[in-house]
């Protein structure tokens, strides 16, 4: 049985920056769990650039973004452990970890910050019929075999899903010539960020096919191909526009689901929008002590917008080990309005508003000229002119905490702008 | 006279630009379709003189991995971009190697270099473990 004060699950862009930010405020006895055989997580297989215009206002990789982080970790000199699995985390803060040198070990936290990230839906995750050949796979897997373990996936490729990580292995595969000969993707629109299409897609003239599904995958030993088919309005296929593409590769890019397995059993509330926990202005769990960050919260479309999430859960989770954190008081509900997926986070405790209020939320659609109004109480406080709000871009709002604290009693509500009629 | 539609990439909002050569205007080509001034700029670049940062990996020994991830220190002309894949393909380096290191030095008479962008620890021996 070891003590920390605070248990970091997940050596990430979001465990990176909570620990660092959490021994920042004052704590030094930090332990981070990383499953891998070093830390960073998915960065380290984000070969590609565009990572930390925010945070150090340039263009990195992957790979150095995670790798700054990890300087900083080690210079601070926080403890970790790779190569370890957590298995179980107790509501009381009582975390099973495991590995091959030590077998099963108990670490008994002041606090637990979860940065578990979120992994990929996979095939039967969104029921394409068909043989069971190899060669079809999620992006990311075939993220990590390309630029990690050295091994080309495929010669013709096609991917399925505009997610951002479909695009970003649609240029790396042209790269590293195969022939990509299409996206398809069930909407009107792309899942993925507009300069992923721009840079991805056009640049190596690969065509994305919109309101197209898979229906089919063919092949006995390896995929020989996929069928493709128009959907009607309601992502239905249409009988009749089928067609078959022959392909020895297909990419799955068809979204993240966070990964929660160790929240639900600590017993922290999970929100189904997000597929996240339920968190305070804190980012603090349902659960006290039992903070969460990064894509385990919901996911995110930049890292940047991770560290600086994962920067106020480590900044709290030292608070509430230095018990400064109040866990009673006023609780305003911040509500999702008309046009609005989710917010988070979800609550916030009046009585700890020392900075400003930050909400990061998605819309349900694509909206054009359209304000971004937050509201207290009914009334509005605030209003954000939007050119374009798309749901594959996340937004974020900031509140003064002044304003917050003379006004709210009830609750806060983020909505668009309605039709003028 | 050359005319191209591109989507802006400089912010989200991505306007739809239609880029022409006119000889009238300031810089050769006279663009449309934007909302600001940054559009204007981004048009004429990719019109003129297109570059991209090219990210890749190179053939790594001595390490618990195969590749090790490189990137341009700069960017380089978009029509190159295939042939410094090839260069790049070619190159094999052997661990320890820092994040920053040269690994190809000015690539194509580029003046770009291509760089490590990981540090690699050399793989420690295997020794067997007593029971």
């Amino acid at each position: 049985m070891y003590d920390f004060d605070i248990v970091v699950v997940g050596g990430g862009p979001a465990g990176l920056a909570a620990a660092i930010e959490a021994k920042n405020n004052g704590v030094d006895r930090i332990l981070v769990i990383e499953r891998d055989r070093e830390l960073g997580g998915i960065l380290q297989q984000c070969i590609h650039n565009g990572f930390g215009l925010q945070i150090f206002k340039e263009e990195l990789t992957g790979p150095e973004y995670a790798e700054r982080f990890i300087l900083e970790l080690q210079k601070k000199e926080i403890m970790y452990k790779t190569d370890t699995m957590a298995i179980h985390v107790s509501p009381d803060k009582l975390v099973t970890i495991m590995n091959a040198a030590e077998g099963i070990s108990h670490i008994r936290a002041k606090a637990v910050i979860l940065a578990m990230g979120c992994r990929e839906r996979a095939r039967g995750a969104i029921n394409i019929s068909g043989t069971r050949p190899a060669g079809v796979m999620t992006a990311g897997a075939a993220q990590r075999f390309v630029n990690m373990e050295g091994y080309m996936v495929g010669k013709e490729v096609v991917i399925f899903g505009s997610g951002d990580i479909g695009l970003i292995m649609a240029r790396r595969m042209a790269l590293e010539g195969a022939a990509v000969k299409m996206v398809v993707e069930r909407k009107p629109y792309s899942a993925g960020l507009t300069r992923n299409i721009v840079q991805c897609l056009e640049d190596y003239d690969i065509p994305i096919n919109y309101t197209h599904t898979i229906v089919g995958i063919k092949g006995r030993e390896r995929l020989e191909g996929v069928v493709i088919s128009k959907v009607d309005s309601k992502k239905r296929p249409i009988a009749g526009t089928e067609e078959f593409v022959s392909c020895d590769t297909l990419l799955l890019s068809v979204g993240l689901i966070p990964e929660n397995e160790l929240s639900e059993a600590a017993g922290v509330k999970l929100d189904p929008v997000t597929g996240g926990a339920v968190v305070n202005e804190a980012m603090e769990t349902s659960v006290e002590g039992i903070f969460a960050c990064g894509n385990v919260l919901h996911v995110h479309d930049l890292v940047d917008y991770v560290t600086l999430e994962s920067r106020k859960a480590g900044k709290n989770a030292a608070r509430y080990v230095k018990g400064l954190l109040e866990g009673e008081g006023t609780i305003i509900e911040i509500r999702a309005g008309s046009g609005i997926r989710y917010v988070v986070p979800h609550f916030v405790r009046l009585e700890n508003l020392k900075d400003e209020l930050e909400l990061y939320m998605r819309c349900d659609d694509i909206y054009n000229d359209k304000k971004l109004i937050v509201k207290i109480d009914g009334k509005s406080v605030k209003e954000v002119y939007k050119r374009r709000l798309m749901p594959s871009e996340m937004e974020r709002v900031k509140l003064d905490p002044k304003e917050v604290l003379r006004k709210a009693k009830g609750s806060i509500t983020v909505e668009i702008e309605k039709e003028v009629q | 006279m050359q005319k191209k539609e591109m989507i802006c990439i400089v912010c989200p909002l991505g306007c739809q630009l239609e880029v022409a050569e006119d000889s009238r205007a300031e810089k050769g080509y006279k663009v449309d379709g934007n909302r600001c001034k940054r559009g204007t700029e981004y048009g004429i670049k990719e019109m003129s003189d297109p570059t991209r940062v090219v990210t890749s990996t190179v053939r790594l020994k001595g390490a618990y991995l195969r590749r090790l991830p490189v990137r341009s220190d700069g960017p380089v002309p978009k029509k190159l971009v295939f042939e410094c894949m090839k260069r790049i393909a070619e190159a094999e380096v052997q661990a320890p190697v820092r994040m920053g290191d040269v690994i190809i030095e000015n690539i194509l008479d580029t003046g770009i270099n291509i760089i490590a962008s990981k540090s690699m620890q050399p793989l420690q021996p295997l020794t067997a473990i007593s029971p």
